[in-house]
């Protein structure tokens, strides 16, 4: 993936001087980072390290008290709610597995189409082929086809991290953000999702924060390294683990 | 697009719940009338009123399952909006009683004569006629449902904290409706009801039909709680209740859902007052008192949230057992027995009465053996993607 190419102006994601405090603690610190489209990219850093905030500014969960967040080029995200932005296609895995426990796989995947939102039209919902074949579609790609009708809360833990990462599938946003998709994941089940995920990038912009650096080595692409809310360095996985601040950050100071 | 709704709503446990409820709408008064009184199968015309009363009880409780059951929406104060109801219904009867009351004045009620009312409130005009007074019924919850929600859910006030303002706004209006100069008969409320419809409310046949009625009410409502809750709808309703961040994150407007249903739910308390106030002869503010509000939700816990079912059987059981033991040598002790109600099904039973005979039930099919399973699956005629799945 050459991530030199396109900078800016053309940015599916665009942050430039995000600050955030909560209460005085600085958790993001002039942050800037670009995302070009279609790109896949890594983000690693030590616990407090402002990954997740960085993923909640996105997301409209938090606002930043200052700095630009433009997604597509043009819309501010600063401006609008976790909805709205879910709406114009940005989809979010969170870091513990967040499914509908009480609703079957089937209808978790349902739920996430990106189809009409409103009360009304759920209210008068009829299912069509079309529907029912993009989710026997998703249900092959992350492999639960046997567990369709299963309540998610049963699923183990690396299925449920499976069903999530579908349900983004099912919402089919531009970007997708994915916050730990392998944590607590046994290796066969890493290397799989690293599959998964590559060939999600084939169609969409992916984010994916995570810890495991077999993993990130794995997807082979450009990766940041966040510190203390800011960027402290980018490039390859070698280029960034050859760094000499970066293993004084994870090493201890 | 109604028809598929239905019949995509019904399974075995609705289906039962609704012939039952049909079949007491039927007998109970036919039985009332037609026999002699005195005889074995007789019901007396004061356990016609009672139980009719029983029902609107199980209106009420339902508008609370669909809000709480289903979306987790924990309303303490859902007993203004079924007083509301009442009071609407109520103002009608009072207008209906024209010359006939003690001071005869052929527009003012007795209250407002007493009181030195001039004239007739501008809130008081228009309920001389049913279709305004019954159009009030829905109205006047809704829109204080609506008005309540909007603000509440667009500033994301859930939980305890909703719960404690739902009770905060049922108090308010008690003390509102406690005053004489609000125009609503003050502490007395309204009572001394003659006609509905021209009716005499106290004569049997009058009361058969309330009690029908109420049955027809109670059928309606189920048959829509049934239709919201198993649409998509209901599936978004039970994202919100479970993970209402991950369900906005998924760009559903987790305010939106819960204002459409918050305000269908008052609509339908607001109908069980107005069903309820002709056939108790009275409505006064004390029925917006809290502990009336919180009584209602126990119904539902013990019943079984979320299941519909078990919130009108629970409001019917828990009221039986009110009227049995509050008659008696017990009564000083009933709300303590309530109290110990609630601690032990919330103890023992936290799904309710329905929601445990429903694990059960799950349980033992599963413990079948397979070949078994598909004979229950088939004779349970379920309707649901689930079942269907595995008979084939």
């Amino acid at each position: 993936m050459n991530v030199m190419d396109t900078r800016a102006t053309s940015a599916m994601l665009y942050l430039d001087g995000v600050h955030v405090s909560f209460d005085g603690f600085h958790a993001i610190n002039n942050l800037s980072l670009t995302l070009a489209p279609g790109e896949m990219r890594a983000i690693i850093g030590p616990n407090g390290a402002g990954k997740t905030t960085m993923m909640d500014i996105i997301t409209g969960k938090t606002k930043p008290d200052e700095g630009t967040v433009l997604f597509d080029g043009v819309t501010d995200l600063t401006r609008l709610d976790e909805t709205r932005i879910a709406e114009l296609g940005i989809g979010r895995k969170f870091q513990k597995p967040t499914v509908f426990e009480s609703q079957t796989v089937q209808d978790n995947l349902l739920l996430a189409l990106n189809v009409d939102h409103s009360v009304k039209g759920t209210l008068f919902w009829r299912g069509s082929r079309a529907e029912s074949e993009r989710i026997d579609k998703v249900l092959e790609t992350i492999r639960l086809t046997d567990a369709r009708n299963r309540l998610a809360g049963s699923l183990s833990h690396g299925q449920k991290q499976w069903l999530e990462i579908g349900m983004l599938l099912a919402q089919d946003p531009k970007l997708l953000l994915v916050d730990e998709p392998v944590a607590g994941m046994t290796d066969v089940e890493t290397h799989l999702t690293a599959e998964l995920l590559k060939e999600i990038n084939k169609t969409h912009t992916v984010m994916v924060v995570e810890h495991d650096m077999t993993f990130v080595r794995e997807l082979g692409v450009k990766v940041t390294c966040l510190h203390e809310g800011t960027v402290l360095a980018e490039g390859t996985i070698d280029q960034v683990s050859s760094n000499e601040r970066v293993i004084e950050v994870y090493l201890g100071r | 697009m109604t028809s598929h709704m239905l019949t995509r709503s019904l399974d075995r446990g609705a289906a039962i719940f609704l012939a039952v409820v049909a079949a007491c709408g039927i007998l109970i008064p036919l039985s009332n009338l037609l026999l002699p009184a005195g005889s074995f199968l007789q019901v007396p015309t004061y356990l016609v009123a009672l139980w009719g009363k029983y029902v609107c009880y199980a209106i009420l409780a339902l508008s609370i399952d669909l809000i709480w059951g289903y979306c987790g929406i924990l309303s303490l104060g859902h007993g203004a909006f079924f007083a509301l109801g009442g009071y609407a219904m109520g103002m009608y009867l009072m207008r209906q009683i024209g010359t006939r009351g003690v001071y005869g004045n052929p527009i003012l009620p007795d209250f407002m004569v007493f009181l030195n009312y001039s004239k007739l409130p501008w809130y008081w005009h228009g309920f001389d006629m049913f279709w305004f007074a019954a159009l009030m019924v829905l109205f006047v919850p809704g829109l204080l449902a609506f008005c309540f929600g909007w603000l509440a859910f667009r500033s994301r006030v859930t939980g305890v904290y909703l719960s404690i303002i739902t009770q905060a706004m049922t108090y308010a209006l008690l003390l509102a409706f406690f005053r004489n100069d609000f125009g609503f008969g003050g502490n007395n409320g309204m009572t001394d009801f003659k006609d509905i419809l021209g009716f005499n409310v106290q004569a049997e046949g009058t009361r058969g039909a309330l009690f029908m009625l109420s049955c027809l009410g109670l059928i309606v409502s189920f048959l829509i709680c049934r239709a919201v809750v198993s649409s998509k709808l209901g599936k978004v309703l039970i994202a919100i209740r479970d993970a209402e961040s991950r369900s906005r994150f998924l760009g559903y407007r987790v305010e939106s859902y819960k204002l459409f249903v918050f305000t269908l739910s008052a609509c339908m308390a607001g109908v069980a007052g107005a069903l309820y106030v002709p056939q108790v002869g009275i409505i006064n503010p004390s029925e917006f008192a809290p502990g009336n509000s919180i009584e209602a939700v126990i119904w539902v816990a013990v019943g079984g949230r979320g299941t519909l079912v078990g919130a009108a059987l629970g409001a019917i059981v828990v009221n039986y057992a009110k009227t049995f033991f509050t008659s008696g040598v017990l009564a000083p002790y009933w709300l303590f027995m309530l109290g110990a109600l609630f601690i032990l099904v919330t103890l023992l039973l936290p799904k309710g009465i329905v929601g445990t005979f429903n694990a059960w039930r799950e349980a033992s099919k599963e413990r079948r053996p397979a070949a078994a399973t598909a004979s229950a699956a088939a004779e349970d005629g379920v309707t649901e993607p689930k079942m269907a799945e595995k008979r084939s």
